[in-house]
């Protein structure tokens, strides 16, 4: 089943082109990295397909629904975590779960479960009472994850979410990443760490604004000949001719 | 160009920097690395006279980061970890309003940023804020770099930044230090650091090592695997559960191990054959930095513990 | 030098670069003084008038037909009995009551002074002084024509009474008051917020990073908005004079010199505030609450300071804005001169000098 599809999306503003006409499917369960350089069209595009800005032209259905007419039933089947994880600093590990259950609409007599089930997936128990703000980056990053994936998205939207932390707790996050594919999760990420690419079941590489290769990592690098996903990415952003976002 | 002997700070109950101690020869490239919270921030202040240290003593060029702190202000470059140029300011006036803070004009020290710049000068008129990510960066550079500085601090040039851009920052800063400029910068990108000539790894305020990136490679003193099959999810959670493997990470399209006990190519063969993986493959690696640093941020952590 | 001058105009790029930054400070000035303004002046017509007239001579008479004549009044009723003044009021049957005294024509000829009364409801200020000062001018044309015939010249004296708000506020108030708060908001509330910024966007880290002195990079932040405050001093006394006609009476000078003071304390809270915080919204806060607020509900703009309970009282002496409001309304509406001011201007000069020297003191050159 397909989750993401997306058929010659395209957004315009004014007269540049932001992104230009791309199409691909992401399969249920797969984890699909989505790369390309700064100002390449990644953000731009991963908002339409989140339901928060409205394509110029093109079609796309994500988690089974209009991301032109259904965006409000898009955005209550995916997840989305940015950077700036979207967590309340100044809550409680708890809370924040509680609040973010609350607002995707979980039955009350459901969240308390649910948040024992993922503090208890987290290795998180002791942590229920810390104040969100006094936890190392790696954890809080963990949190922010779960909190995207608290009501159990069909697909869940990670905008380059290992920035800045550290090596170990950044596999220790594509560690849970894979966990929640193996529950029927799909994930969409962007990073810049090209060797979090290899952790995709497929990638596609954006140079202004089109997508310029899509597939395994290991065919990409037998097509381009390459020892690394970090070569591909070069071989290929090469070819930009964009000088500005 | 640079001394720093056990120099510590405190925010509140939060040790930041914990007697952090090294040197910074003139004319090199040396790398702070390690993940966010490691202090690497904190340090860049204390360096370039923002804060000052609890304890210990830094001097910068001869001078100390306390008590003559105007004289180091003369004499570095420094390029916080934000974009932190006047958006609505354009590329010109930026790079105007930071000559004239260091008494000096664009055209005096022209030559010393030309190459950088000159990439930029056709949009000299646009808002600094309408610049794409590597624009600003140069910018960036070009501004600490217009009052020819004897040495840069850069912190993080390169987070968030896309590999194709970092790659071409590097190749910057390795024209600069070809122009006698000497340059700290940091980083979270484990990668970078072998583009430094010395780094210092840093975790959790503890300088974890300082030396060159080759020297860091060779002490390592573990046995590293790396294993692949065709399921790499289950791999990893079948190598985590092993009694033999003291620690086992995702490392790109591999796993890394390293071995508590030695076990041969072949038990460690059989055994992931029975849990129903293939193509399965086991090779012996030498280590990259990233692989020294988790070993020695693990190592840190007992120390500390102890 | 030259720094300091590619500094000033950064200064004012980041001002006329930003919309917002432009309208309030540029337009919310001239917006709030024709409000206030123009609130207030609404023509009177046909306002209900009472008389109290137990001498009914021929002079009270002519008095009363030349009122009763005007647009701005009807003759509503005689009133017989003066208790019953105040009653009259309450309900609401008269906006205006004039009371002869006995004999009134008959002490005119022999003094050649004349005493009435004219009493209005003064908890609406602007309007009791329109409808006093009507009927103050009918009245002086009455005595004008009779002393067009006389050999010794009469006097008809006019006593102004108002009921419930005998000293006035509000009538006028309004262009010192605005002067208090247009000025503070701009000195105070705009430096902090612009110093704030730099410190957001971490161009202050780069600055501090420099040879730079960091008072430099202060008072260079400060002189634009310094300019802009004179603009707009410029702006609202124009406006007050010729399209509010609210006129300066009396020293210009001194009312500059006092302005000037005060422009510099405020620039002073302006940089304390901006040394205290890190963010523009907490300095927003903070010169929202701790030097608006205060402007507006403190000084006497709004509730006069005598009304006040004992402790707000007190507490309204430490408002700057206060004092100036006060010389303000001394040299601008009473017309005194400057030794009326010696208080307001001591005050003043000491808190600012205060002011500057504790901002000055509590500025970092770090983080």
């Amino acid at each position: 089943m397909q989750v993401i599809e997306a058929e010659n999306l395209t957004k315009r503003f004014g007269k540049f082109t932001a992104v230009d006409s791309i199409s691909f499917d992401v399969k249920e369960g797969e984890i699909f990295g989505f790369l390309g350089a700064n100002g390449a069209g990644k953000t731009t595009a991963m908002r339409m397909l989140c339901g928060l800005i409205k394509p110029t032209s093109g079609q796309g259905i994500v988690a089974g629904y209009d991301i032109k007419k259904q965006s409000e039933n898009v955005k209550a089947n995916i997840g989305y975590m940015s950077q700036r994880f979207s967590i309340y600093e100044d809550l409680k590990v708890w809370e924040n779960l509680r609040l973010f259950a609350g607002i995707y609409g979980i039955p009350n007599r459901k969240i308390n479960d649910r948040i024992d089930e993922l503090l208890k997936r987290l290795g998180f128990e002791s942590e229920k009472d810390t104040l969100v703000k006094s936890l190392p980056l790696g954890w809080k990053q963990k949190l922010a994850f779960l909190v995207a994936i608290v009501h159990e998205p069909k697909v869940v939207f990670l905008d380059e979410p290992t920035g800045g932390v550290d090596p170990a707790s950044r596999r220790q996050f594509w560690e849970l990443i894979y966990e929640a594919t193996d529950r029927g999760i799909t994930v969409f990420v962007t990073t810049h760490y090209m060797e979090e690419a290899e952790y995709c079941n497929r990638v596609s590489i954006m140079v202004d604004g089109r997508i310029e290769a899509m597939d395994s990592p290991r065919n990409l690098k037998n097509k381009f000949e390459a020892e690394s996903m970090d070569e591909v990415f070069h071989k290929l952003a090469r070819k930009s001719t964009r000088t500005g976002d | 160009m640079v001394k720093v002997e056990n120099i510590s700070k405190k925010y509140g109950k939060v040790q930041a920097l914990n007697n952090i101690t090294f040197n910074v020869d003139k004319g090199e490239i040396f790398g702070l690395i390690g993940p966010d919270g490691s202090g690497k921030t904190t340090l860049f202040r204390i360096l370039t006279t923002l804060l000052i240290a609890d304890s210990g003593i830094a001097k910068v060029d001869g001078y100390d980061v306390v008590k003559d702190y105007r004289e180091i202000r003369k004499i570095i470059g420094y390029m916080p970890g934000r974009f932190s140029l006047y958006q609505d300011l354009t590329v010109k006036e930026n790079l105007e309003v930071f000559a004239s803070i260091f008494n000096t004009s664009i055209e005096e020290n022209y030559y010393l940023i030309k190459d950088i710049y000159s990439q930029i000068e056709p949009y000299k008129n646009r808002y600094a804020g309408a610049l794409s990510g590597g624009m600003k960066q140069k910018l960036a550079l070009s501004c600490a770099l217009i009052h020819k500085p004897v040495l840069l601090f850069l912190d993080e040039p390169t987070t968030g930044v896309d590999p194709v851009s970092r790659k071409e920052l590097w190749g910057m800063l390795k024209k600069l230090k070809e122009d006698g400029i000497s340059i700290i910068v940091s980083t979270a990108y484990m990668d970078e650091a072998g583009l430094c000539d010395r780094v210092a790894l840093m975790s959790k305020g503890y300088c974890l090592s300082v030396d060159t990136p080759k020297n860091i490679i060779q002490k390592y003193d573990k046995i590293l695997w790396s294993v692949s099959s065709n399921n790499m999810s289950k791999l990893l959670k079948d190598l985590k559960i092993h009694s033999e493997i003291e620690s086992c990470f995702a490392f790109g399209d591999t796993h890394h191990i390293t071995l508590k006990n030695r076990i041969t190519f072949n038990e460690l063969h059989n055994y992931l054959m029975k849990l129903g993986h293939n193509e399965i493959e086991i090779k012996t690696i030498s280590p990259g930095i990233e692989d020294c640093f988790m070993d020695l941020a693990l190592k840190g952590a007992d120390d500390a513990s102890n | 030098m030259g720094q300091f001058f590619v500094f000033i105009k950064k200064e004012f790029y980041h001002i006329f670069r930003d919309r917002w930054t432009m309208i309030i400070l540029l337009i919310l000035p001239v917006i709030m003084l024709t409000l206030f303004g123009f609130a207030i002046t609404t023509e009177v017509k046909n306002t209900k008038l009472g008389v109290f007239d137990p001498s009914k001579d021929i002079a009270t008479r002519s008095i009363i037909q030349r009122l009763q004549a005007n647009e701005y009044f009807i003759l509503k009723k005689f009133i017989s009995n003066p208790d019953r003044i105040e009653d009259e009021f309450q309900r609401g049957e008269v906006g205006l009551i004039i009371v002869f005294p006995e004999k009134f024509y008959e002490n005119l000829l022999h003094t050649g002074e004349g005493q009435i009364q004219l009493i209005t409801d003064g908890s609406d200020p602007n309007n009791a002084i329109t409808l006093t000062n009507y009927a103050t001018n009918i009245v002086a044309s009455y005595q004008q024509e009779l002393n067009k015939t006389a050999v010794i010249p009469y006097q008809i004296v006019p006593e102004i009474k108002l009921l419930y708000n005998p000293r006035l506020k509000g009538a006028y108030n309004f262009v010192p008051g605005i002067m208090g708060m247009i000025l503070m908001l701009i000195c105070a509330m705009m430096t902090s917020v612009a110093i704030a910024r730099e410190k957001e966007k971490g161009t202050m880290e780069l600055l501090l990073v420099s040879p730079m002195k960091p008072l430099v990079v202060i008072l260079s932040k400060v002189v634009p908005y310094f300019f802009v405050s004179i603009i707009n001093l410029a702006t609202i006394l124009l406006l007050s004079v010729y399209v509010l006609e609210v006129p300066v009476t009396g020293s210009l000078f001194w009312l500059i010199i006092i302005s000037l003071i005060y422009i510099f304390l405020s620039l002073a809270l302006g940089i304390l505030i901006s040394s205290l915080v890190n963010s523009q919204v907490v300095a927003l806060l903070i010169s929202g609450a701790v030097l608006m607020m205060p402007v507006l509900l403190l000084s006497g703009m709004i509730f006069p300071v005598e009304s006040m309970p004992y402790l707000l009282q007190l507490l309204s002496n430490a408002v700057p804005a206060r004092w100036f409001i006060m010389a303000i309304k001394k040299l601008m509406i009473k017309g005194l001169d400057v030794t009326s001011i010696y208080k307001e201007l001591i005050i003043l000069g000491s808190m600012a000098f205060f002011f500057i020297v504790v901002s000055l003191k509590t500025f970092k050159n770090r983080l």
